[in-house]
């Protein structure tokens, strides 16, 4: 402990705030005033919203999504970016769809959308880090490549008949009111969380995203942290599709489409550096929050879902700028 | 501060009050389309709107996701099961990943019927299909026939060999052929669906066959495709396009006279009827079971198979009298 305080002072020496006066004025901060602002709002606007039952099904507006975008988070702090998890979602699901009409059971299921999703990422991150091309790029290519198979497979038709024991990972509920989704994604909320914030991979993610050449020549094998998140980012598009398939009980090539935008703007609104450097898992985890409170509390009080994008458009925007704004006011002063 | 909360509480008491009276005397009636800001539902919930009107104690919630996807449909059902409706009609975007959905929906009470773009069995109480197989081919004859008092030479223009939906209605179109003396069934054709081939294969149905008079199409692409090769062969008034096809698209060739006539569902009634099937349904007016009858107002009863689903009514017909108005709806 006094080994660490000991590298943080030196490394910023001239540090002139307090750390509860950081936190206070953090993005984090922030955001979660924005969440109970929220929170409070929904729960006057409608009889509805405060009622154990309906608040456990609005999270399924977001643990799918928050899931990859952990994951996420991690890579666009690194500098990368995936946008074709959707399209891992897609065929993942079709691979699962596959495992269960060749007749296998519940574990092999999982195991197949877990491995496809794997194989996935290890695809972008070798075009990625092999090759040096652009991650936009290359996975704006695998957004296509990978739905398309789905398509082919599948065409106009669906896998339906799932195990029951399946529905467990999308319908089921730990206990009480809390679904397994929940569980799921508050563990990886901690494990994310953990990896990026207290262990030297997620000190080198941060180099990485803040000058790579730099971290090269500070001895971080930057292709291979890199390769690593792809594959973190494809693992949990699997985890995401298994989730995802058990709650619809079936598998359509549209599956989860336009899903990618939405996990990106989750970890952006969660204050991470869209060029790369900085971020928090804590403010994914408020933001993510934040997503579902207002979707739901919208829905509730059936705000149609062009409304509902332009609020969050407008959000992003603003929990964006303000701080811009503010800082760059008291600069004048 | 205390001011504040107290203000608070009254807004947050009032809003509730108003809320359980509301829900006391109405019955909700949630009309769940595939995506909001398309035409076609758009005119299904002035239908519904109408059936409200009709009955009185009824507010409908016309909601749908923004994009036509079955995650998309599954929050807005979440959203609505959580208000505690009374009733939810849904236009599936997927036919099995919404039953998990809906069947909990069911488990809390609420009636839940689909319509238009049905849900699998066991993920509803019962489906609303706005027509049947025989009915539309009944009416794609019928509609050649009317025009042709002594009988004529009409041929079929089809999308592809194997498409299901216009297979059948060929063979129910066949079935029905006795009932239209002086006929002639002179052959069919396949465009595949495609404007292009739609449009030769309808050019080659008129050089073959130049007495023809009249071409049924009953797919939207290969209706639009006979209209203008007719036009271009200046047959108009020969030759007679019908069949099924979208008001929007056949605008023009109604005006030109190319087509007198075509039949497609009426998204209105369907709207209408899916409202007077939840509200019957949900005020426990009627029972969802194979052969029973339900009936949806000035659309008369909707009659359920063993499959509990069942046929709204004959495709609607346009022509130049209410072109018009449906042409700017879908």
């Amino acid at each position: 402990m006094t080994m660490v305080d000991h590298i943080k002072t030196r490394v910023i020496p001239d540090r002139l705030t307090t750390p509860t006066e950081r936190i206070l004025k953090s993005w984090e901060a922030l955001l979660l005033l924005v969440a109970v602002g929220i929170f409070i709002l929904n729960s006057f606007a409608s009889p509805y919203f405060l009622n154990a039952w309906n608040l456990s099904d609005a999270t399924f507006n977001f643990t799918e999504k928050a899931m990859i975008a952990f994951a996420m988070a991690l890579l666009i702090i690194a500098g990368e970016i995936d946008l074709s998890v959707a399209s891992i979602i897609a065929l993942a699901s079709t691979v699962m769809g596959l495992v269960m009409q060749a007749g296998f059971g519940t574990p092999v299921i999982v195991l197949a959308g877990l491995v496809t999703g794997l194989l996935c990422g290890v695809f972008n991150g070798v075009l990625v880090t092999r090759f040096n091309l652009p991650s936009i790029v290359v996975t704006i290519g695998t957004m296509s490549l990978f739905r398309g198979i789905s398509y082919i497979v599948l065409g106009d038709g669906a896998f339906r008949g799932y195990p029951s024991e399946f529905a467990w990972f999308g319908q089921g509920y730990a206990f009480w009111v809390i679904s397994v989704e929940m569980v799921i994604f508050a563990l990886l909320a901690v494990i994310y969380g953990v990896v990026l914030h207290k262990t030297n991979f997620g000190r080198a993610v941060y180099a990485v995203g803040n000058n790579a050449t730099a971290a090269m020549f500070s001895g971080i094998r930057v292709g291979r942290v890199k390769l690593t998140l792809f594959m973190l980012t494809g693992l949990m598009s699997g985890l995401a599709a298994v989730c995802l398939t058990s709650r619809l009980g079936s598998t359509r090539p549209s599956i989860a489409s336009g899903m990618e935008l939405e996990v990106v703007t989750m970890v952006v609104l969660g204050g991470v550096n869209i060029l790369g450097g900085s971020g928090t898992i804590p403010g994914v985890v408020i933001a993510a929050f934040v997503m579902g409170l207002v979707t739901f509390g919208l829905g509730l009080l059936n705000v149609p879902g062009i409304v509902m994008s332009i609020f969050i458009g407008a959000l992003l925007i603003g929990v964006i700028a303000l701080p811009r704004l503010f800082a760059r006011l008291k600069g004048r002063k | 501060m205390k001011k504040l909360t107290g203000l608070m509480t009254t807004v947050a008491m009032a809003t509730g009050l108003f809320a359980n009276a509301a829900a006391a005397e109405d019955v909700r009636i949630a009309l769940v389309v595939k995506a909001l800001g398309i035409g076609f539902f758009e005119a299904a919930a002035k239908g519904a709107e109408e059936a409200a009107a009709e009955l009185g104690d009824v507010e409908i919630i016309y909601t749908g996701p923004t994009d036509t996807t079955a995650e998309g449909q599954i929050e807005v059902i979440n959203s609505l099961i959580a208000q505690n409706v009374d009733a939810i009609a849904v236009s599936a975007n997927d036919t099995d990943a919404l039953v998990p959905t809906l069947k909990k929906a069911m488990q809390r009470g609420i009636t839940v019927i689909s319509w238009d773009s049905g849900v699998a069995e066991d993920g509803r109480q019962a489906h609303l299909n706005p027509s049947s197989n025989a009915l539309i081919g009944n009416m794609i004859v019928k509609l050649a026939a009317d025009h042709l008092p002594d009988g004529g030479d009409v041929a079929v223009l089809s999308a592809t060999t194997t498409s299901t939906n216009q297979n059948i209605w060929i063979e129910e179109m066949t079935k029905v052929l006795p009932n239209y003396p002086g006929i002639n069934v002179v052959g069919t054709v396949y465009g595949d669906d495609l404007a292009d081939k739609s449009y030769r294969e309808a050019q080659g149905l008129m050089q073959s066959y130049p007495d023809l008079d009249a071409i049924i199409a009953p797919t939207s692409v290969g209706i639009v495709a006979a209209a203008q090769a007719v036009a271009d062969a200046g047959k108009i008034g020969q030759v007679n396009v019908t069949g099924l096809g979208l008001p929007s698209e056949m605008a023009g060739a109604i005006e030109s006279g190319a087509s007198k006539s075509f039949a497609i569902w009426n998204p209105i009634d369907l709207g209408y009827s899916a409202a007077m099937i939840a509200y019957n349904l949900a005020t426990d007016k009627a029972t969802a079971e194979p052969g029973a009858t339900i009936p949806m107002g000035r659309m008369g009863d909707l009659t359920l198979d063993e499959t509990n689903s069942g046929a709204m009514a004959d495709p609607f017909v346009y022509d130049s009298s209410n072109i018009e108005q449906f042409k700017s709806i879908f």
